[in-house]
């Protein structure tokens, strides 16, 4: 499939799936960056409409991690631009949520799960001021609805990978944006805490608010994503999962023989 | 007060102010950074007595902090250019440190500093060098200066006390939420160096990153809250001074050697008999389960 082709697909699905106008959510063009002049993407273009629930999954290595993080400022790029509701990053902080993986922070830092939680509302909170019982209610609240808040006054080192998990998602909510960012929130979680996890992205998603999940459990995209995005390096197709997620862009995504493939999409 | 006590005093600042600032050293894994800034402040306190010819609190902090941000910043630099981390830490410091140590031993070191004072302290010295303050007298100098910096590093970590904690725990978590990562990284810097070159005095290079590290390490390990963790670091760090001070008043030797040792001791009996990390705890709930 043609770059213009999947974007003209793109702008349908907003279209039809999005409720508001027409803008996009996120829009990305011509983005490139690199890590220590070795290239990691290249020539980088999609669009997403509101209230979708997309994954971006690709083979280890694609840069899929890399893409999150140079969209949202934390990697430096070497070309592009990355609109946010129709404007930049800098502009709309606030509206847009980012869930890093669970192995990207020490567990081992003095602090409790509902700490952790909090910490999604420091941006709200400002400087020179203290959480207060708001926030504190807000944030357990948030873990509430993860099933996790018992768990609140638990040193993170004593919870489990799904506990930690959930946390994070916790951390996400209280955040309240229209776009979230998830790095791989199933990876290495329970059934249970997937579960918990999906509901919670989807019910995101029927309040018109937007996600993009880093995502590698092939297995599972069917059943959970109604956009898929197949990155190596750069966008190799993107679309609504029904007419993307095919064995030919799988197969020119991942560049392996299509025997395990048939296990996938059968 | 006594001669003993502006002793105590001294090394009790020392303490409060390296245990404040070693906890979230200790907590984003700079130690070997905190090793590299407390012997680069040398070259500043340096510099600032080649330009300005006084060896005063001010200059000599203002030079240690801009030695101490030179080598964050290299270190930073060497870094991005592919050297690995603790081998960008370890070329960087110990280049500047020697440059100190070379400058010393050539034309500043028969004014006032030289290079065993520079390694080791020589806070029996303190209370003999003082200044007049308005309210409070007759008061060392170090120990007025080692009173500043400890202030303004209470008040830094006390008013920024969310924000230390989100970047030091999640640091792309608070960029995204707009927290200036980089930014809070480098005053964490600019207070190391001004904690180092404040306790340098009374200490000593090397004695320093002992106070900064040490009392911090073995608070980890009592406590799950970052709260409790500094106020324990910087308790360790005043009560390892009076042990200190009298084990080298008996026993005749260094007192910032004796006062680190305590901190020393103070983690030995931490890593045994903490109640989650100790050796002892960790035993004891093994054998319980193979008990059960």
């Amino acid at each position: 499939m043609k770059t213009e082709q999947w974007l003209e697909e793109t702008g349908q699905a907003r279209r039809t799936v999005g409720s508001g106008p027409a803008e996009p959510v996120l829009e990305v063009r011509d983005l490139s960056a690199a890590y220590r002049k070795n290239p990691v993407l290249a020539d980088v273009n999609f669009s997403v409409g509101r209230g979708t629930l997309t994954c971006i999954v690709g083979p280890n290595g694609a840069g899929k991690s890399t893409l999150l993080k140079v969209m949202l400022d934390l990697h430096p790029r070497l070309t592009g631009t990355v609109s946010f509701f129709g404007t930049t990053y800098q502009k709309v902080k606030s509206r847009v949520g980012y869930v890093p993986q669970r192995g990207a922070v020490d567990w081992d830092f003095p602090a409790d799960a509902l700490d952790v939680v909090m910490m999604g509302l420091y941006g709200q909170i400002g400087w020179l001021r203290w959480p207060r019982r708001r926030h504190r209610e807000l944030a357990l609240a948030a873990m509430e609805k993860m099933g996790i808040e018992h768990l609140a006054k638990r040193q993170i080192s004593q919870l489990s990978g799904g506990q930690q998990q959930r946390v994070f998602l916790a951390r996400a909510l209280v955040q309240d944006a229209d776009l979230y960012f998830l790095d791989e929130p199933l990876a290495g979680v329970d059934a249970a805490t997937e579960w918990a996890i999906m509901e919670t992205l989807r019910d995101l998603k029927n309040r018109g608010k937007t996600v993009l999940v880093v995502h590698h459990d092939l297995h599972t995209v069917r059943d959970y994503f109604d956009h898929v995005l197949l990155f190596n390096r750069t966008v190799i197709a993107h679309g609504p999962t029904e007419e993307t997620f095919t064995r030919d862009n799988l197969a020119r995504t991942y560049g392996g023989t299509l025997r395990w493939l048939e296990a996938v999409v059968p | 007060m006594s001669y003993d006590g502006w002793i105590l005093l001294t090394a009790a600042l020392v303490g409060l102010s390296c245990g404040l600032v070693g906890t979230l050293l200790i907590l984003r894994r700079m130690a070997m950074m905190a090793d590299a800034i407390s012997h680069t402040v040398l070259i500043g306190i340096v510099a600032a007595y080649l330009l300005t010819r006084q060896l005063s609190g001010p200059h000599m902090v203002i030079g240690a902090m801009a030695a101490g941000l030179a080598t964050a910043l290299l270190v930073e630099w060497f870094h991005d250019r592919g050297v690995r981390q603790e081998a960008s830490i370890g070329v960087v410091f110990t280049t500047l440190f020697a440059i100190g140590v070379a400058l010393i031993a050539t034309r500043v070191g028969n004014v006032h500093l030289d290079v065993q004072h520079a390694l080791m302290g020589e806070i029996l010295f303190i209370p003999w060098e003082r200044i007049e303050l308005p309210l409070f007298g007759s008061v060392p100098e170090a120990t007025f200066l080692l009173a500043v910096v400890s202030l303004a590093v209470l008040a830094l970590i006390i008013l920024f006390y969310k924000e230390w904690k989100i970047t030091t725990f999640d640091p792309a978590l608070a960029a995204s939420l707009g927290f200036p990562v980089a930014l809070m990284h480098y005053v964490l810097m600019a207070m190391t160096s001004m904690t180092a070159v404040a306790a340098f005095d009374a200490v000593g290079a090397i004695l320093t990153l002992a106070m900064l590290i040490t009392p911090a390490a073995a608070a980890y390990l009592w406590t799950e809250r970052l709260s409790v963790m500094m106020a324990l670091a910087c308790a360790f760090g005043v009560l390892s001074a009076f042990p200190g001070y009298y084990v080298a008043y008996l026993l005749d030797t260094s007192v910032s050697g004796t006062m680190a040792f305590t901190t020393g001791v103070i983690f030995l009996v931490s890593i045994l008999f903490s109640p989650r990390h100790g050796i002892i705890a960790k035993k004891w709930k093994n054998k319980q389960r193979q008990a059960a």
